[in-house]
């Protein structure tokens, strides 16, 4: 009896040992040498794994980092900040980055934009706009179906009655995956402090623009003749459509009265989170 | 003629996720899509087969000699985490590219229950070490296939309107039904 526990507890117990053992014995034989910057910037980054830098984790970021493949700079989720802690850890200079936030450059709500079909089909923009340019008569409006809002790891959008998303710029982290995940472009990143936005990406004519959208860019050149410091023009490779060159635009909002159409609208400052237009 | 009759037997018949219902969690965890799916199949795969060799050792040189078969649930859990530790451990030195495919799943594998189901089916069976190799094989390629299967359901009902109350697990739990009363059909091709 005593026999049979003794054996029981020293074959388990020796092979608890051995490969215990063997599993030490093994791990310092294997041990990856890494370099101790890794793990500083590891934890400095967000920690999303969004894969808005174009790896797949922060974790690929962060060695491709120390290895020199990537600036301290491609992190947009984690911001001016991180960027300036990681470029103490690496030794390097970082460059300013201004805090970005997304866009929409449609405001073709349930009101202003008019629909030419019944949509019922998979529940999705990037379906939708497959069949025949989707169901709205401007080919080039936001359909609304919310791709955006399900690409977002930030719960920043938020897809609202009016059937446009709305963008929380205060949890917008710049990370461009709904950019990217928009079939009809219409969300673009801009500098938070550049509050002045062209709401039109459409480049069909204005008597077209005009019979799709009540609020859609007719060319007409108003905003160019009317902006004090010059810094819009009408863009003949986009059909003539309105476009503001940020590096001149000092918000004034002169364009935004004059718009006949008011395509442009200027954002509130953050502060008091306020809505669209 | 032998060896296939088992290896068809493992993968299609007593399919160890469809037929014999181990390995539930990880099926209904890794599944929501097809990438994760195959990187934790083919992990699986890799140390099943791994186990189901070193087992066969442990069982017939230690634990029968000795009489100590009643130890098997403990020796093996140990053999089995210790194997995937150590494979972790030279595939991060060696293989570091099929270390950052596999890597996060290995962990996972540890207490796998399909894994230790297969270790205990050799030892009941009484297989000889080849038999053991193809009978684990035969499972692991079953679970690949059964992983394979309902992440490609997975992707393809994302799409599709499913009644609310049936949306998320329930859906993909009816999705398994459906695929191991299909997998029934199989019973009889091979014993």
């Amino acid at each position: 009896m005593l026999a049979n526990i003794l054996k029981g507890a020293l074959i388990a117990g020796g092979l608890g040992l051995v490969f215990g053992a063997g599993l030490a014995l093994f791990s310092l034989k294997f041990r990856v040498e890494e370099d101790p910057k890794l793990e500083h910037i590891l934890a400095l980054l967000p920690g999303a794994n969004c894969g808005a830098c174009g790896f797949p984790g922060c974790r690929q970021l962060s060695e491709a980092i120390v290895n020199g493949e990537a600036v301290p700079t491609k992190c947009t989720v984690g911001g001016a900040k991180i960027a300036g802690e990681i470029s103490q850890i690496m030794g390097i200079k970082a460059q300013v980055i201004l805090p970005r936030t997304a866009r929409m450059k449609c405001q073709g709500d349930k009101e202003n934009a008019v629909v030419r079909a019944k949509y019922e089909g998979i529940y999705s923009c990037k379906a939708a706009s497959q069949i025949s340019g989707g169901f709205k008569q401007c080919i080039y409006s936001c359909l609304g179906l919310g791709d955006c809002e399900l690409a977002c790891p930030f719960e920043a959008i938020t897809m609202v009655e009016t059937g446009l998303p709305f963008i929380n710029e205060e949890k917008c982290t710049s990370c461009g995956l709904c950019v990217s995940s928009c079939p009809r472009n219409v969300i673009t990143l801009i500098d938070k402090e550049k509050r002045t936005v062209i709401t039109c990406a459409s480049v069909q004519r204005g008597p077209d623009v005009r019979k799709a959208c009540k609020v859609g860019c007719i060319k007409c050149g108003v905003c160019v003749k009317n902006c004090p410091k010059g810094a819009i023009h009408l863009d003949p490779i986009l059909g003539n459509l309105a476009i503001i060159d940020y590096n001149l635009c000092d918000n004034c909002g002169t364009c935004v009265e004059k718009c006949p159409t008011h395509t442009i609208v200027q954002y509130m400052e953050v502060t008091e989170s306020t809505c669209v237009s | 003629m032998d060896l296939l009759n088992l290896f068809i037997a493992a993968l299609l018949v007593n399919n160890i996720v469809l037929m014999r219902f181990l390995a539930l969690c990880s099926y209904v965890g890794m599944t929501t899509d097809i990438g994760a799916a195959l990187g934790m199949s083919w992990a699986v795969t890799f140390v099943m087969v791994l186990a189901g060799a070193v087992t066969w050792f442990l069982n017939n040189l230690l634990l029968i000699p000795f009489g100590l078969t009643y130890l098997s649930t403990l020796t093996f859990i140990l053999v089995i985490a210790s194997l995937v530790q150590l494979v972790e451990l030279y595939l991060r030195k060696s293989v570091p590219s099929l270390y950052r495919v596999m890597g996060i799943y290995l962990p996972l594998i540890t207490t796998n229950c399909a894994i230790l189901g297969v270790t205990f089916i050799n030892q009941r069976e009484g297989y000889t070490l080849i038999k053991a190799v193809v009978s684990s094989a035969g499972v692991a390629l079953g679970y690949v296939l059964a992983l394979f299967l309902l992440a490609n359901l997975r992707e393809r009902i994302k799409n599709s309107n499913v009644p609310a109350p049936l949306s998320g697990y329930p859906i993909v739990f009816i999705m398994t039904a459906l695929l191991s009363i299909a997998f029934m059909g199989f019973s009889g091709m091979a014993k």
